[in-house]
């Protein structure tokens, strides 16, 4: 949620259970602000929090020009001292599937292992390789992951511009109550990786400048996403139930919406079991 | 001369002007508006001769202004369902027609002070929002006015899919007796093979069913053990508040096996294997059990045993506890760095599904407690204390990593649990169900059915040669038999 609204959003997101309590609110104000200007950015939303074991992640992301390809993430553990994170690779993605288990351990510098045995039927011994992985990778790896699976926002709250950027929507005049009743109208929040041609026979109005992205009702599996309206019915939530801990508002009629992630970084595998 | 006329003029034709502009009295035009939409129509259309059909085009200008008179049909207000919701919080905010006498507010209340809870869970970054917190408090106070509860507290918040579930914890009152539930038949179940008439009388019997179904364990007494407590669920605050059935150990064994969100409908049927007995308001019952066995916490002292009785083991757990008028507080920073220093006030859940054990089978199994020791190389509690920075008045809190969403804080006299979560354990490994126990055997395993093996082409001829030799040597014996009578 973007950092100049986190005083009354957090009131939002915190029907999910979650809030920051006042002296991390102060703190975030304060340092977001800084972060802006040392790097740079846009704008600078605050991502969320990661649980760990004996300490908290705050994470915070900037972006540049564009909204979904210039994202740079940062970590604290008291909102006022920030740590960049590492850009995400393929291979550090493997790295981190192999060896991460658990809970985060709130120890940036922890090193997960993995012995890889090779059986190889010779005399010698099978050869051990062992696989490592910092958590900070993994850190970055798994917020990466969550931005991809469940980044929301509203439907024309975003506009590719024909020259491939994403902007903010200046004109967002904000959901209907109907139109937020209906997961149609959220989509996810990264590189478009479905096909857009199927929306064309759903909706009438469909125009390239805001259609761009994926649809959320199209998850497999469906029902991943828990939709309510909460706050005595005034603010449309979505939660997810892929990575639990994801909290996504939007107050209808108006064009405040924004998500965040409070939760201790585990993807929910047994979804299908669940529904 | 000329200004002056010229000025006369251009009075004039103000005059005219504002005259033109002059709405008419019996619709909402004037000759102004009009003559100038027209001549756009003209400028738009380029109509060829024009002057003839200016009468037509006229009349269609005014025509594209008439906006229609209202209709038959009304228009239905649409009630929104926030508005639908204000209306049931109203009743919330509603003041008692007495008023209560002051002396009844000083003795203890059973209503607990959500304010004050919810300003310290803030502080442990947990909460709903203070909007929300107040309306539980309304809610709260609602629900012990109405069923007149000695003892009340808000358990937490579980979050569903379609809507969520806010739970208060309340003792039971006295004297109140557990009403029969419809699904409390003990089910025995032996299956009698019938034996149809038309089939031959000699035919076999039909194998019986060696199926035994397990007993269940009884219930516990409301009042005692796992049914210690009564629990209310309301959806949102201002809904009606609904009494969640008691929980029988079945009901939890199975709840331990299953992984499944709660759908925020309490009718809802839960689907899953091994079958759990009842439907979503038993799965959230049994849950709301679990949870409080593993997770309410208090600091250690602050309750004290109940009274002793002579005949007391040391296996029972105590049941009843009272609060510890000595109780003195301990530091902050010492509760929040040791796990020792809290205990937990709630009886476990044993394995069978019961706080106290019942010996229903012949041979009883070992006993063994909920997880409470480190699993997963993790400890079951995160603790810290909330602020560093004003450290002189900070609380400690701790954050269960069983159930994430568990939380217990304490600061001096004062301590509270709260749940606001999906109401799941952190299992550490992937989730598979149970397998189903294999099928039993149809027929007993016996010489009549057990199949053979056939005979081999040289076994068959051996004994074929057996059975010659021996008839061979029957003959002979005939033959020499024979010789030696006529002999």
């Amino acid at each position: 949620m973007d950092s100049n609204s986190l005083s009354y959003s957090l009131d939002f997101i915190a029907s999910s259970g979650r809030i920051l309590n006042v002296e991390q609110r102060t703190a975030l104000q304060t340092s977001m602000l800084i972060l802006k200007k040392n790097y740079n950015f846009k704008r600078v939303m605050f991502w969320g929090k990661v649980l760990g074991i004996k300490q908290d992640y705050f994470i915070a992301q900037g972006r540049g020009e564009d909204e979904i390809k210039n994202r740079t993430y940062l970590y604290s553990f008291n909102c006022m001292d920030w740590l960049l994170l590492p850009t995400v690779s393929e291979s550090m993605i493997e790295e981190v599937a192999k060896t991460a288990r658990g809970h985060f351990t709130g120890d940036p510098s922890f090193v997960y292992e993995h012995n890889l045995y090779f059986q190889i039927e010779t005399e010698e011994e099978g050869e051990n390789n062992v696989i490592k992985s910092s958590e900070e990778n993994r850190l970055a790896v798994t917020i990466q992951q969550i931005d991809e699976d469940v980044s929301v926002v509203p439907r024309g709250a975003f506009i590719r511009t024909p020259l491939g950027p994403v902007h903010v929507n200046r004109s967002f005049e904000g959901l209907s109550e109907s139109e937020a009743r209906q997961l149609d109208n959220f989509l996810h929040f990264r590189e478009p990786k479905r096909g857009n041609t199927l929306y064309l026979e759903r909706m009438g109005d469909w125009c390239p400048a805001i259609d761009f992205l994926d649809v959320l009702s199209d998850d497999i599996p469906k029902g991943s996403w828990s939709l309510q309206f909460e706050c005595a019915s005034r603010v449309c939530m979505l939660r997810s139930l892929l990575w639990l801990g994801l909290t996504f508002y939007h107050v209808p009629n108006t064009p405040q919406h924004g998500y965040i992630y409070i939760g201790n970084g585990l993807k929910n595998q047994d979804l299908p079991f669940m529904l | 001369m000329d200004n002056v006329l010229g000025r006369r003029d251009c009075r004039d034709a103000e005059v005219f002007k504002a005259f033109l502009m002059k709405d008419s009295t019996k619709s909402n035009r004037n000759l102004y508006e009009h003559l100038t939409q027209l001549l756009i129509k003209v400028i738009d259309e380029h109509t060829e001769n024009a002057v003839d059909v200016v009468e037509e085009m006229s009349r269609d200008v005014k025509r594209a202004l008439f906006s229609g008179i209202q209709g038959p049909l009304r228009e239905v207000p649409q009630v929104s369902s926030a508005e639908l919701l204000t209306e049931q919080q109203r009743t919330l905010f509603s003041q008692p027609e007495e008023v209560v006498a002051q002396e009844d507010e000083m003795g203890e209340t059973a209503l607990p002070n959500v304010s004050e809870i919810a300003f310290y869970l803030e502080q442990a970054e947990v909460g709903l929002g203070r909007e929300e917190m107040q309306r539980i408090f309304l809610a709260l106070k609602h629900l012990v006015d109405s069923e007149g509860l000695p003892r009340c507290r808000l358990w937490g918040k579980i979050l569903g899919i379609e809507s969520n579930y806010i739970v208060a914890e309340a003792e039971y009152r006295e004297g109140e007796e557990e009403q029969e539930s419809i699904e409390d038949q003990p089910a025995e179940e032996e299956k009698e093979p019938e034996n149809p008439e038309n089939e031959q009388v000699e035919a076999d019997p039909l194998p019986q069913s060696i199926y035994k179904p397990q007993l269940d364990a009884p219930k516990e007494a409301i009042g005692t053990g796992a049914n210690k407590f009564a629990y209310y669920v309301c959806k949102e605050p201002g809904l009606p508040w609904i009494k969640l059935p008691s929980v029988s150990p079945a009901q939890i064994n199975i709840a331990r096996q299953i992984r499944k969100f709660f759908t925020g409908n309490l009718e809802s049927p839960v689907v899953s294997y091994p079958p759990f007995p009842g439907n979503e308001s038993n799965y959230l019952r049994a849950q709301i059990a679990r949870i409080s066995a593993g997770t309410q916490v208090s600091p250690q002292g602050f309750y004290q045993g109940g009274e002793e009785e002579d005949d007391e083991e040391d296996e029972i757990p105590r049941d009843s506890f009272e609060v510890n008028p000595d109780f003195e507080d301990i530091p902050v920073s010492e509760m929040a760095e040791s796990l020792s220093t809290w205990v937990h006030h709630v009886q476990h859940i044993l394995q069978q599904g019961r706080c106290t054990w019942v010996n229903i089978a012949v041979k009883p199994d070992e006993e063994s407690n909920e997880d409470e020791e480190e699993m997963f190389n993790t400890s079951p509690w995160s603790s810290k204390v909330s602020t560093i920075l004003t450290f002189q008045h900070a609380i400690a809190v701790l954050r269960s990593n069983l159930w994430p969403g568990a939380f217990a804080y304490a600061c001096g006299k004062k301590f509270e649990n709260i749940y606001i979560g999906w109401g799941l354990k952190y299992v550490g490994e992937v989730y598979s169900p149970p397998i189903p126990p294999p099928p039993l055997m149809e027929y007993q395993n016996g010489p009549e059915i057990t199949e053979g093996l056939d005979p081999t082409p040289e076994e068959e001829q051996a004994l074929k040669e057996d059975l010659e030799e021996q008839q061979a040597a029957l003959e002979e014996a005939e033959a020499s038999e024979d010789d030696e009578d006529e002999d």
